[in-house]
């Protein structure tokens, strides 16, 4: 079991926020993050056109690999939370759900965040407090 | 000394409001500017509310304080926009300051008032502080509980200044979702707190300058401290006081 990363995605496809927790992920640039999130954002609305039953669908939820798996959570405002564990991982979900909860918390209650753009100067104190402890309780 | 008829005042407003001092409309009717006919009751007979209609803000009764708190989400929200539109239209951080413990006053002004009702108007000898010290418990302990829920941390007395008090807040609830930009690491959001001491300390009778400082710990990345700045005159009085 292990969380290796976080990427925020806004409703337009940017990165707006990326960290890793774990090792074993590979090392990329901040430009390639920027194209992967690009890149799974275009599948993802794919994907919200696929169901074979009428009507939208949510799109894709989670894309598994032999060595990972990404878990996406779409909320109500087209933001994409998407998290990148191993297989083992059963809590994805809520971890992020509660990720969720404290990106309205700590960045949407902080006059000092544009929204749609990064995610910036997170307080340490903010960022160990509500993001880190429930992000990744055993990194931090 | 409490009103306990509804006030001549009211009814320039609206009749309906005279005859109720305890019938409230729905909450339809209070988000109006106009005043509904209300259900016909007798002044001073408690009728049964429909369960969730909450009173009209101005008719609830403003000494029960339990159940009136305000939504933090609402409240951080609002403290956010407050703090971007501030932003927008000053020139540097000591400005946002200023401007912040401005509109800080402004709340203050009105917690005192409002805190002097509460505790001392049915009270059969009204009293005031006049006293610093005592006054400085009461800030730390009953004005933060009024208006933030829970008392501070901490009262210091500068040791080189004799004219410094400070209030240590460990986690203050203004700046709970606040991240400040490395640039802009002087700035203290808690200088709205400062207005509101220093309002409380001006209606109390001691003059002072009061401003926010960031004092971070490592357990409380968010300590703050509200540094009060006596002026000369209190110092003299609590002198005489003393003699």
């Amino acid at each position: 079991m292990a969380i290796f990363g976080l990427w925020v995605i806004n409703k337009a496809g940017g990165l707006v926020y990326q960290r890793n927790f774990a090792d074993g992920l590979a090392q990329l640039t901040s430009n390639e993050y920027l194209v992967l999130a690009g890149t799974l954002h275009g599948i993802h609305a794919i994907t919200s056109r696929l169901s074979p039953i009428g009507g939208s669908s949510s799109g894709a939820q989670v894309i598994e690999g032999e060595t990972f798996k990404m878990t996406i959570l779409l909320t109500a405002t087209a933001t994409k939370f998407v998290l990148l564990t191993s297989l083992a991982e059963p809590n994805a979900d809520n971890m992020l759900q509660k990720v969720y909860e404290i990106y309205s918390d700590a960045v949407m209650k902080n006059p000092f965040h544009t929204p749609e753009m990064p995610i910036r100067n997170l307080s340490d104190g903010i960022f160990i407090g509500f993001w880190g402890r429930a992000a990744c309780p055993e990194v931090i | 000394m409490a009103y306990t008829q509804p006030h001549s005042r009211v009814s320039v407003l609206s009749t309906s409001s005279q005859s109720s001092s305890v019938e409230h409309l729905s909450p339809a009717a209070s988000s109006t500017r106009f005043s509904l006919p209300s259900i016909p009751t007798t002044p001073g007979v408690l009728t049964q509310r429909p369960a969730g209609v909450r009173p009209n803000i101005y008719d609830r009764n403003l000494n029960k304080t339990r159940i009136t708190e305000v939504s933090g989400a609402a409240f951080t929200f609002l403290f956010s926009e407050i703090v971007q539109y501030t932003q927008k239209r000053v020139s540097g951080i000591n400005d946002l300051e200023r401007r912040l413990n401005t509109l800080g006053y402004r709340i203050g002004s009105r917690v005192l008032e409002l805190m002097a009702w509460r505790a001392e108007a049915a009270s059969k000898a009204p009293k005031r502080e006049i006293r610093f010290l005592p006054a400085l418990m009461s800030i730390h302990t009953q004005v933060w509980r009024a208006v933030f829920g829970k008392p501070a941390d901490a009262i210091e007395k500068s040791v080189e200044n004799a004219d410094e008090y400070m209030i240590v807040d460990n986690d203050p609830l203004v700046e709970r979702y606040i991240s400040v930009p490395k640039d802009m690491s002087q700035l203290s959001c808690s200088s709205f707190t400062a207005g509101i001491v220093e309002a409380v300390l001006d209606g109390l009778g001691f003059p002072a300058r009061v401003t926010a400082h960031n004092t971070p710990l490592p357990q409380f990345p968010s300590r703050t401290t509200i540094l009060i700045k006596l002026e000369k005159s209190v110092l003299e009085r609590e002198e005489i006081f003393k003699g």
